[in-house]
Formats: C-alpha cells, structure tokens, sequence
C-alpha cells in the first residue's frame, strides 16, 4: 500500500483548472469584442444604452438557452422552444383577454397578469412534459420528437388564434415588465437574470445538476448507479417547457402582442447559444456561464455592427464562423481524450 | 479466512433458465455462494457467465428458476433491488461516467447531501464526497494522479480501478466483478486482487468472472465452472488444476452430474 497523499492528490490552483476550459476562451472572444466595438466608437458602444437595450434584447433568449443547456448536457436537443414560446404566448393573452370585460384586456389588473403567467407557464410546460414522455418514455429521438412539436405547438398557437396576433396586453404588464427599470436595471434583464443565475445553481451544485450530467455521459452507467434515467429526462424537458412558457411571457410583456410568426429561429439561436458557450452536443459536458456567453457573443456582434457600420449580414457569417470553431475544438478535445 | 467461509449460503441460484429470442444463454444455471469466500466463475465465451452475473445483479430477469438470498426466495427486478440487498457489481464496460470526476462516479446515485437547509433543496456536499473519495482510493490502493479530471481522461486500468472500488465500497454482502482485472497492468492487477482479500477479510463474498486461470487460482476459495448455460463442475481451489478447469469448461470432464 503507497500513502494516503498518492490517494488523495491535492486540487489544482482554480487558475490553472480555468485556464484548460474552453469557455474561459470564448469569454475572452466576448471581452475582446467589447472592446474593439468600444475602441472604434468611444461615442456610442460603451454607453449605458447600449447596454441596457444590448441586455433587455438577449433576455428573452437567454431565458430559452439556460433551458437548452440543461437539454443538451443530457445528449438532447430541443428543437421546438420557439413554437413553445409562441403557444404559452398565445394561451397567456388569450387567457388575459377571456378574463377581461369585453375581451380587452389592456386594462387588467394585476390578479388577471398573474393568471395570463400561470397559463403561458402551464401551456409551456404541458409541452415540455409531452416531449419529455416521448423523449424518455417511447424512446423516439429528441430530435424527430421536438421537430414534431416544433410545427404541432406553432400550429396550435395559429388555430387558437386564427393566425392573428393578439394585440391587447395588459398596459400593467407592459408597464411593469416590459418596459419597467429600478435604478437603471430593466426588469426583463432582472428577470433574465434570476433564472440564469438559479439556473446555474441547480446544474452545479445540486443533485438534479449532477445528474445531469451523468445522463448525458452515459446513460447506461446512471440506469446502472440507481439513477431513474427516464424520470430525469422527462423532468428536464418539462424544465425547458416551463422556461420557454415564461419567456413567451416575457415576449408578450416586451412586444406587447403574440409575434407567432416572430420566433421561427429562436431554437437554433438557442443551440448556438449554448453551443459556442463549450457545452457539447454529445452530452456530460457544459455550463451555464458559458451560455450567458454564448447568448452575449452573437448579441454584442449584432450590435457593435449596427454602431460601426458594418452591413449587419456579416453577423450570421462572424457567428457561424466562431460557432463551427467552438464545435471544433470540442471534438478535437474529445478525440485526445477517448485516445487513451 | 480461508476454504469456504462461514458455510451458510448466502446468494443461490437454483435452474436458471433465459433466452434471448431463440438463443438459450442460461439452460438450468445454478449457483452457490457463501458469505465471506471469494468463488471464481469460469467458462469459456457463451458459456452464460455475464448472463448468470446480470440475473444475479437484478439488470435481467430470469425466465425461469429462483435466486435465493439468505435461503428465501426473492425477485431482483432491478439493479436498486439487487443493491438494497447488499450486492453491488463492477461492469466491465458502461459502468461509469466518462465526463464526471472520480469523486463523483464513487458517489454516482448516491450523492452526498449537505446537512441542513440547503442540502433539503438538493446541494450535493462535494467536498466531503471529494474527501471521503480520496479515502475509501487510498485504502482500496486505487492510485490517481488527479482527483479533478474527467474519469474517461484516466487509463482504461484506472477507469476500471475505479468502478472496482465503487462497487467494493457500497458493498455490504455480495460483489461481482467482471473481468477486473482484464484492462489493468501488472502492479494494478496485484492491487485489485488484494482489493478482493481484503473485502473476503471483512466477511463479504466476492464472485469473480475471469478468463485468467492462475489468477482464479491465486484468488479463489472455490471455483464454478459454466458450460453451454449450465453448471458442469465445482472446485476447491486448493484441490483444483490448471488441467482441470480447462477439461471441465470445454466439457472433457463434468462433475456436477455425478452429484
């Protein structure tokens, strides 16, 4: 027997740990493009603004990928956020119109909002629930069974609505989230901010975070360990649904009507979110930090080209760029490692 | 500790019977384990070794026959099943998780929580799991350069070392070990054969399926022979040779018939 000092070696220094992980790296890509944006126009980018309006336009966005991370840690995908999104809209406003006199409800009180959020939550997660049974359950893959409820849940926003936007959102709803700041912090960003950082807390430090993870890394190893694979699985897309119901919420507070035909593209905008930010399609691997830079990444380029002048074409081009880098070097890390 | 333990038996399988489609892995398959010994189960490829193994471990079902645990009857229809009744089993392949850390693959389905609060609304107490990781490596002789890397970044021996020592750990009646020792070196495969006297030493039983025959007989107490599905012999290590369990595992010699 060799001493307990070879058993127990001691923890790296966290600099060193931080400095092997990709997101630290795309963290730099983000500061670095901060600062040029800032160094061409001193004027306009480093501005309060621009901050504020640069925060409230990813909120809803980061809202979504914060679900996705969770998703695709497990080797999942969700394709069908965005419809989701659209359909706890629509059943939020249509809900708040129902309650109101005269199907307006630009004048509703704040007991009918909060119903309009129990209901855009309730139609979220109904359809997070649904993928997640069929995810786990009948075993079909995340893709096929998300892509289905990608055009079912747009479809059924557009029946319920006949394909036209609801328009009366409450004037207090808008007032108080979409529009509303206390001390120069928008309540969207506030918003936005509480579910990513309490996002980020289940997935690292708690047992539902942990396994995670260990769905994702293998899914045989966890049934082997005791760990209800299934059951997991079916609350994390329940997770997502309910994520996606409150930021359609969010969406209507912010727009003021549905903007069904609005969201077509927030489910690969998502990917890519969580994607660049090192979290690997494969599964077991990823962070929620790194998805606050990955939703910031495509965001501040949008941005920063508008303010400079750059035709703001370039930006799918600059992102798809960094986005196949960051895929990249996740397989070429991955590779080095299986290796051995 | 030495010969066969105590003598009570402990985990038994009497006519195990599965089929996979039409293929007939396991034909009357009985097993005999008493607390406290270390019984190699040999048999050469297809013999249903793996197939009695996940019967025995609650990962399949048998068709038909009965598993005994202390002498009555019991249904292992699961793997939480199998574990609740003190057996653990070590798979040789898909038994951890690559992207979690040691700590974490020792803990798998077992997290640690912290006291509390906090540990109520599911905080995983990382540091004692990390602390008692490092214990339970150290005195099993699992030796790891770093605690904090991915597991599927460590050598398949390690690896393998780790899954050993997971299920040595939890423990409490019954191990099966598949192959441990097939993916190790030399000094690692002395190490986990040590692992297995020093959980014999604490009156756990150790079943242990190998190809390796001076490795069985260096380890085993008793040996069990599976051919075609069923059981065809039974040794005493101490009695037992080379030529013998080659003759009984390809059939030139079957002494379960006699009894």
């Amino acid at each position: 027997m060799t001493g307990t000092e070879v058993g127990a070696p001691a923890q790296r220094p966290v600099l060193q740990r931080l400095a092997g992980a990709s997101t630290v790296w795309i963290a730099l890509v983000l500061v670095a493009l901060c600062v040029l944006f800032s160094v061409l126009r001193p004027d306009a980018f480093p501005t309060l603004f621009t901050l504020q309006t640069l925060l409230i336009e990813a909120s809803v966005l980061l809202v979504l990928a914060v679900g996705m991370t969770f998703v695709i840690i497990t080797a999942g995908i969700d394709l069908s956020v965005g419809s989701v999104l659209v359909f706890s809209g629509v059943i939020g406003a249509t809900l708040m119109e129902a309650l109101s006199a005269g199907g307006d409800a630009s004048d509703a009180g704040i007991g009918v909002v909060l119903l309009g959020l129990l209901g855009a939550l309730a139609g979220g997660g109904a359809w997070g629930l649904l993928n997640g049974l069929l995810v786990a359950r009948a075993r079909i893959p995340p893709l096929i069974v998300t892509l289905a409820s990608f055009g079912a849940a747009l479809g059924a926003a557009q029946l319920i609505t006949d394909g036209v936007d609801v328009r009366t959102v409450p004037q207090l709803l808008r007032d108080g989230l979409g529009f509303g700041q206390t001390a120069q912090v928008p309540h969207m960003v506030a918003l936005a901010a509480v579910v990513t950082l309490a996002g980020a807390w289940l997935l690292h430090t708690t047992r539902f975070g942990r396994r995670t993870f260990a769905v994702g890394s293998s899914a045989e190893a966890a049934r082997r360990a005791g760990i209800p694979v299934r059951a997991h699985l079916v609350r994390v897309y329940t997770g997502v649904g309910l994520l996606s119901g409150l930021a359609g919420f969010m969406s209507l507070a912010y727009f003021g009507t549905t903007t069904i035909s609005g969201h077509s593209t927030d489910n690969l905008n998502a990917i890519a979110a969580v994607v660049l930010g090192g979290t690997s399609l494969f599964g077991g691997v990823g962070s929620v930090f790194g998805t606050v830079i990955g939703v910031f990444i495509p965001a501040v380029l949008t941005k920063g080209f508008v303010i400079v002048g750059v035709q703001q074409f370039w930006q799918p081009v600059a992102i798809s760029a960094v986005l196949v880098a960051a895929v990249w070097f996740d397989q070429v890390r991955r590779r080095s490692r299986d290796r051995r | 500790m030495d010969g066969s333990g105590d003598g009570l038996p402990l985990l038994q399988a009497r006519e195990l019977h599965k089929s996979y489609g039409s293929v007939q892995a396991l034909r009357g398959a009985s097993f005999d384990l008493a607390a406290g010994e270390v019984v190699a189960l040999i048999g050469d490829n297809g013999a249903g070794k793996s197939t009695l193994v996940k019967c025995l471990s609650g990962v399949e079902r048998p068709d038909a026959g009965e598993i005994l645990v202390d002498g009555a009857p019991v249904v292992l229809d699961s793997p939480t099943a199998a574990r609740e009744r003190g057996i653990e089993t070590a798979y040789q392949d898909l038994a951890v998780a690559p992207d979690l850390d040691p700590a974490a693959n020792l803990f798998l389905g077992r997290e640690l929580r912290r006291p509390g609060l906090l540990g109520a609304l599911g905080m995983l107490d990382k540091a004692g799991m990390r602390r008692q990781a490092a214990e339970q490596f150290a005195r099993l002789g699992v030796t790891l350069q770093d605690l904090d890397v991915p597991i599927g970044a460590l050598s398949g021996g390690q690896r393998q070392s780790v899954a050993v020592a997971r299920s040595v750990v939890w423990a409490s009646r019954v191990v099966f070990l598949d192959e441990p020792t097939a993916a190790l070196g030399v000094v690692q495969r002395e190490r986990v054969l040590d692992v297995v006297r020093r959980v014999r030493d604490t009156g756990v039983a150790v079943v242990l399926i190998s190809h390796n025959m001076p490795e069985v007989l260096a380890v085993a107490d008793r040996i069990e022979v599976l051919r075609l599905g069923a059981r065809v012999a039974r040794f005493t290590a101490a009695d037992a040779t080379l030529e013998q369990l080659v003759a009984a595992m390809t059939g030139a010699l079957t002494h379960e018939g006699d009894r």
